[in-house]
């Protein structure tokens, strides 16, 4: 079975993230005064064959835990659906 | 003894480390391309400069799946010399051969400038030749430079000694003005807690020669060569 993968990945609430903070000062500048707060992550789409849904679950923790993002610095979900 | 320098795609520094090891200092020099499996006899192992995989994902972290990494993995745990400039440090950290991780800066620049530095840590291979508190004068070239880590392993590093070296003024001091990107800590170099792995941003081997106006970095490759000499 093929499954799709999009993987969200995001810093630490503990690491500072200086492109979030340049992202909120453009929107402020831009009259979006409103915005308190903001985090720039990542997102990653993968296509991958695996025999049951459990099986391409694992695999997609698997590879975001070892590559797609680094535990010191960053947290991760997915959502995964057959395609 | 021989010294191998390992090359990546996108790795762009590795000739200025030759130039000092095998240039200057006369000690028979290596480039070791990624895909090999093994170091090919090096006794020193140093990971260059420069943007390795294109930086994408993150820096650091497609290099360290590199075939040639499970080789130095190995040398590391045998207690073999590594030494990581740069990308080459972000490399050994995603690879957990140190601790911590690099991240952007705090200003969202790439900086390339010259820093103070001052050397904390002198027990190291890399940095017998200079004396604690001792503030030296070299360039730094990254956008990724910010070293952060979770409290513990921050202060487990500062209970070890494991700073080699902080960003400072030319007195030494710590002052925040001194802290080029947001460094906790100030830390610009680390090494484990075994001291046979050495991680630095900043770039030592780009302020060796006299005829280059400023030869502050020799000695952290003229105190390994003489040392490594000493026992070969």
């Amino acid at each position: 079975m093929k499954f799709r993968a999009t993987v969200q990945i995001t810093l630490r609430p503990s690491v500072l993230d200086p492109q979030g903070v340049a992202v909120r000062a453009g929107l402020q500048q831009m009259g979006y005064a409103q915005v308190e707060e903001v985090r720039v992550g990542k997102y990653v789409q993968l296509e991958l064959e695996a025999e049951t849904e459990e099986q391409a679950r694992q695999q997609v923790d698997r590879i975001s835990d070892q590559l797609l993002a680094n535990p010191v610095i960053e947290n991760y979900h997915f959502d995964l659906v057959a395609v | 003894m021989k010294i191998g320098i390992v090359v990546f795609p996108g790795t762009n520094r590795e000739r200025d480390v030759a130039q000092v090891t095998e240039g200057l200092l006369g000690c028979p020099t290596q480039f070791l391309w990624h895909q090999q499996t093994d170091l090919s006899d090096s006794d020193v192992v140093i990971l260059p400069g420069g943007f390795s995989y294109g930086d994408y994902l993150r820096c650091g972290a497609v290099a360290r799946f590199s075939p040639i990494m499970q080789a130095v993995r190995q040398h590391a745990e045998r207690g073999g010399y590594v030494l990581g400039i740069c990308n080459g440090f972000q490399v050994l950290t995603e690879a957990g051969l140190l601790p911590g991780a690099l991240v952007r800066n705090r200003d969202l620049k790439f900086i390339c400038d010259w820093v103070h530095l001052r050397l904390e840590n002198t027990r190291s291979l890399w940095t017998r030749g200079y004396h604690a508190g001792q503030v030296i004068y070299v360039p730094v070239a990254h956008g990724e430079g910010c070293y952060y880590a979770d409290p513990d392993t921050i202060q487990r590093l500062e209970d070890n000694q494991q700073v080699v070296v902080r960003y400072s003024d030319a007195q030494g001091e710590c002052p925040d003005a001194a802290n080029i990107n947001g460094s906790l800590n100030h830390i610009a170099g680390i090494c484990n807690q075994r001291g046979n792995v050495v991680g630095l941003m900043p770039h030592p081997e780009n302020a060796c020669d006299p005829a280059l106006g400023n030869s502050d970095g020799l000695k952290f490759f003229e105190g390994m060569v003489t040392e490594a000499l000493a026992f070969t």
